[in-house]
C-alpha cells in the first residue's frame, strides 16, 4: 500500500521459486502487489507490503508459498496465547 | 430481490456499526437473484453479513446477476475468509445444496478478492467444475469489473485505508471496549475518591477514559501522519499528547512529582495498548509485525504502569 507501511522484514512469506508454475494466481489474490509475474515465474517484489492474510498459500496449486497467516490483532493474539498455555482467557478478540 | 437499499437497511447498516445486534445482522446463505438474471448471467459470491449482501446487491443495481450468499454465520468476508467460514469447504457446499450447476449454463464464478484467504479456487475447480474468478477488493468497483469485460484493474485489487474506512470502524471499538473501560474506570475513580475526595476520583477517571478514548479513536484516525511505523509507539505519542493537555486542563502545576510521573507514564501506555490492538481491524499490518510490537511493547506497558503504581504509593508515604 503506498500510504501506509509497517514494520520492516517482519513477515514469513516464503516462495519457492522453482516450484512456481507461473499460473499468476498469487498476483491475482495479493491485496497489496507483493508479487510480479515474469517470465512465467512469479517474483517477491513487495516483501515489507505483506500482511500475511494467507491469500496466495492458498491460492497456489503447488503450494509455492508459505506463510504463517492468522489473528493479527493484540487481544486476538493475547487470547490466542493463554489458550496455547491452556489458560482460558477474557474471550474478545476483533472481529470474532 | 431488491437491489436498492431502503432506510430500515440503512437504520441496521448503522445499528451494526454501533454494535447493537451486530452478531446476528444476517441473512439466509443461498443463491439470490438480482434483476431478472438468465442461465448465461454471472455468478457473484459473497457472505451472509448483512452490511456485505447490501452493499453488493446495491452496488449491482439495474443488472441481472446471481448472487449465491454463502454461510459465514453473520461475518464478512475477509473475516470469515480469515476464519475459514467463508471457504472452499462452504463454497462447495452451497454450490451444491443450491443447484447451481443446473442453474446457469456458464462454470465461473466471480469471489471478492479478500475472500482468496479461505478459498483454493484450484480445489473448487477440481471438486465443482467451477472456476474462480477474483474480480475486485470493493463491491462498488463490481460494476466497472463488469462492464470492463471481467478484467481487473490494478486499482481494483489494491487495499486502501482511507480516513472514512478508519473512522466507520471506530463506532464499534469503543462500543467493545466500553465494558472493560467501565470496569478500570469504577476502580480508579473509587481509588482515587477514597484518597482524595469525589473531585479528585472524577478527574483521575477523565485522566483513564481520555485515554482509552485517545488510543482507540484518535490515533487510529491521525494513523498516517504519527510518526513511527509501530501502532504501540503511534498510540504511545498520542496518549502523550494527552497526558500533556490533561496536564494543562486539570491544572497539573500543583500535581506532587510523583502523581505528574505516573500520569505521564500511564496514560501513553493505556493509548498505546489500544492502539495496538487496532492492527486487527487495518488493511496493511502482518500478525508477525504484531506479534513483534508485543513481545517489546507489552514488557514495557507493564513496567510503566508497575513504576507508576509504585510511585503512587510511594508519594503517598512520602
Amino acid at each position: 500500500m503506498k500510504d501506509f507501511r509497517y514494520l520492516r522484514n517482519v513477515a514469513t512469506l516464503e516462495l519457492r521459486e522453482s516450484a512456481c508454475i507461473g499460473c499468476g494466481r498469487c498476483v491475482e489474490v495479493c491485496p497489496h502487489k507483493v508479487f510480479f509475474l515474469a517470465e512465467k515465474r512469479s517474483r517477491i517484489v513487495d516483501f515489507d507490503g505483506c500482511m500475511e492474510c494467507g491469500a496466495c498459500a492458498k491460492n497456489c496449486p503447488t503450494a509455492a508459498i508459505k506463510v504463517d497467516a492468522g489473528v493479527g490483532c493484540a487481544s486476538g493474539l493475547i487470547t490466542e496465547w493463554l489458550r496455547e498455555r491452556n489458560i482460558r482467557g477474557g474471550g474478545g478478540g476483533c472481529c470474532s | 430481490m431488491a437491489s436498492e437499499l431502503a432506510w430500515t437497511d440503512r437504520l441496521g447498516g448503522w445499528k451494526a456499526r454501533w454494535g447493537i445486534g451486530r452478531m446476528s445482522y444476517l441473512i439466509p446463505a443461498g443463491l439470490y437473484a438480482v434483476g431478472q438474471p438468465t442461465p448465461a448471467d454471472p455468478v457473484v459470491v459473497t457472505a451472509n453479513y448483512k452490511m456485505s449482501y447490501d452493499l453488493v446487491r446495491r452496488s449491482l443495481a439495474g443488472r441481472n446477476v446471481w448472487l449465491l450468499v454463502l454461510e459465514t454465520f453473520g461475518i464478512n468476508v475477509w473475516c470469515a475468509a480469515g476464519k475459514g467460514t467463508f471457504g472452499t469447504d462452504e463454497l462447495v457446499r452451497r454450490i451444491d445444496a443450491t443447484g447451481l450447476a443446473q442453474v446457469v449454463t456458464h462454470r465461473r464464478l466471480l469471489l471478492p478478492i479478500l475472500g482468496a484467504p479461505g478459498v483454493a479456487a484450484h480445489d473448487v475447480a477440481g471438486l465443482t467444475g467451477f472456476t474462480v474468478r477474483y474480480a475486485t477488493i470493493r463491491a462498488d468497483d463490481l460494476p466497472a469489473y463488469l462492464d470492463n469485460g471481467m478484467v481487473t484493474t490494478p486499482s481494483m485489487r489494491e487495499l486502501t485505508f482511507t480516513f472514512r474506512e478508519r473512522l466507520v470502524l471506530i463506532p464499534v471499538e469503543l462500543v467493545l471496549a466500553l465494558k472493560p473501560t467501565a470496569a478500570v474506570c469504577a476502580v480508579i475513580f473509587l481509588l482515587a475518591a477514597l484518597l482524595g475526595g469525589v473531585p479528585a476520583g472524577l478527574w483521575t477517571l477523565l485522566a483513564y477514559a481520555g485515554a482509552v478514548f485517545t488510543g482507540i479513536a484518535v490515533a487510529p484516525l491521525l494513523l498516517p501522519w504519527l510518526p513511527a511505523r509501530s501502532f504501540a509507539v503511534k498510540g504511545a505519542l498520542a496518549g502523550l499528547a494527552w497526558s500533556t493537555g490533561y496536564y494543562l486542563l486539570a491544572g497539573g502545576g500543583s500535581w506532587s512529582v510523583p502523581v505528574a510521573i505516573a500520569a505521564f507514564l500511564t496514560l501513553p501506555a493505556v493509548s498505546a495498548f489500544y492502539t495496538l490492538n487496532f492492527t486487527g481491524c487495518t488493511t496493511f499490518t502482518s500478525r508477525s509485525g504484531v506479534k513483534k510490537e508485543m513481545r517489546l511493547a507489552l514488557p514495557v506497558m507493564g513496567g510503566a504502569l508497575a513504576v507508576s503504581a509504585l510511585l503512587l504509593v510511594a508519594g503517598l508515604f512520602l
